[in-house]
């Protein structure tokens, strides 16, 4: 497994994030979010909130919104379906929502728990009415941030993106 | 669980929203899904009232969103012990975060108002002031009479937050006031309220 300090991507997403004034990072940790929140941590210009449940992050960016703010929501797969019912206010309410999903129960996964969230969560979020950008090369990750982050605040719509379990590479406890 | 209890509490909950909401100047009010947002709309329906009509369990953090994007502004929530019960988590997330300018209100009449006035949790052993406090929140009061509701008004006026009240109050169910329902609508008004021009995308 690659070392993912080493790696670019997280960067690249966090540049994105800066360039599009995002001031609320709201999020559950994923192993492949990692150092993007250490990231968004060390921003003196990034509100960052560690939540109970990934469905708090959708109604707190909602507030956010409310008050001028723009935000982004950091979850793994399994949390997709946490969120479901919150949704409804960032579409009844025609709100921005930029979410960064580390895919788990894709690719190569050690853990089948994962694995039923993590084969739907397009599906699911489409049905929700949550445009999705997957991606599964690192090197496009970021015009795929980019891509959404444009649709979300510019719609203003819920976008999110799914980074493949291909990129960060699949989870194992002998690492 | 103690069913006939809340139907005695002196607390009404109409006046109580009224007297909460009589000296809010610019404070920007979130109300909580049911009955409290018709509480919120009968004390006079203003654009920086934002009262959802949904979202369960997602009053307190998205008045929190609000708070921490407007730190110059008194954010209160006011919600009832149903939605209340569904977001316990954001109340720790509200504590980690510790924001000054941010008030939560609940309404606690042991009941689901809208569907029925089944009894919740509060009616047994649940004790959210106790919840709130334990979960880190630094001023956590549980208010059940007229006396000492007086206080609670001041303390959210003027008293660094984050603040929580439980106000016990009668199990009643009352006239409709709703609120607009559109929620675009509701958040575009409150938007340019708050930020005048700035909020058009």
């Amino acid at each position: 497994m690659t070392s993912l300090t080493s790696e670019t991507w997280p960067q690249d997403i966090y540049r994105v994030l800066v360039e599009n004034r995002v001031r609320q990072v709201a999020y559950i940790p994923d192993i492949g979010h990692a150092s993007l929140i250490k990231m968004c941590h060390k921003s003196d210009d990034m509100k960052t909130v560690v939540l109970t449940s990934e469905e708090e992050g959708v109604a707190l960016l909602a507030g956010a919104w409310l008050g001028g703010d723009r935000g982004a929501l950091l979850m793994q797969s399994s949390g997709v379906g946490n969120c479901i019912n919150m949704l409804s206010l960032t579409r009844v309410c025609r709100m921005p929502l930029l979410i960064l999903v580390t895919m788990r129960g894709q690719w190569g996964e050690f853990n089948p728990w994962q694995v039923p969230m993590g084969q739907n969560t397009n599906h699911i979020l489409t049905v929700a009415g949550v445009l999705t950008f997957e991606v599964d090369d690192k090197d496009r990750i970021k015009e795929a941030v980019e891509a959404a982050a444009k649709m979300a605040f510019e719609g203003p719509a819920a976008t999110a993106v799914l980074i493949s379990q291909r990129i960060p590479g699949a989870k194992t406890f002998d690492r | 669980m103690n069913s006939e209890r809340s139907k005695n509490y002196p607390l009404r909950r109409r006046a109580v929203v009224k007297e909460l909401l009589a000296q809010r100047g610019d404070t920007l009010v979130v109300a909580g899904l049911g009955a409290t947002a018709w509480d919120v709309a009968a004390a006079g329906d203003t654009p920086l009232n934002f009262t959802l009509w949904g979202a369960m369990g997602g009053a307190v953090p998205l008045g929190l969103g609000l708070a921490l994007a407007q730190p110059s502004r008194r954010v209160l929530v006011i919600t009832g012990d149903g939605e209340m019960l569904m977001g316990l988590g954001s109340l720790a997330t509200v504590a980690t975060q510790r924001p000054p300018n941010l008030a939560i209100v609940v309404l606690d009449n042991e009941r689901y108002g809208e569907t029925g006035m089944q009894l919740t949790h509060t009616a047994g052993g649940a004790d959210l002031g106790a919840i709130a406090a334990a979960s880190g929140i630094p001023v956590c009061r549980t208010v059940s009479e007229k006396q000492s509701f007086k206080s609670v008004v001041q303390q959210i006026q003027k008293e660094a937050g984050p603040l929580f009240f439980n106000i016990k109050v009668r199990a009643e169910n009352l006239p409709l006031v709703l609120p607009p329902k559109d929620g675009a609508y509701l958040k575009d008004r409150f938007r340019f309220a708050l930020l005048g021009k700035d909020a058009a995308v």
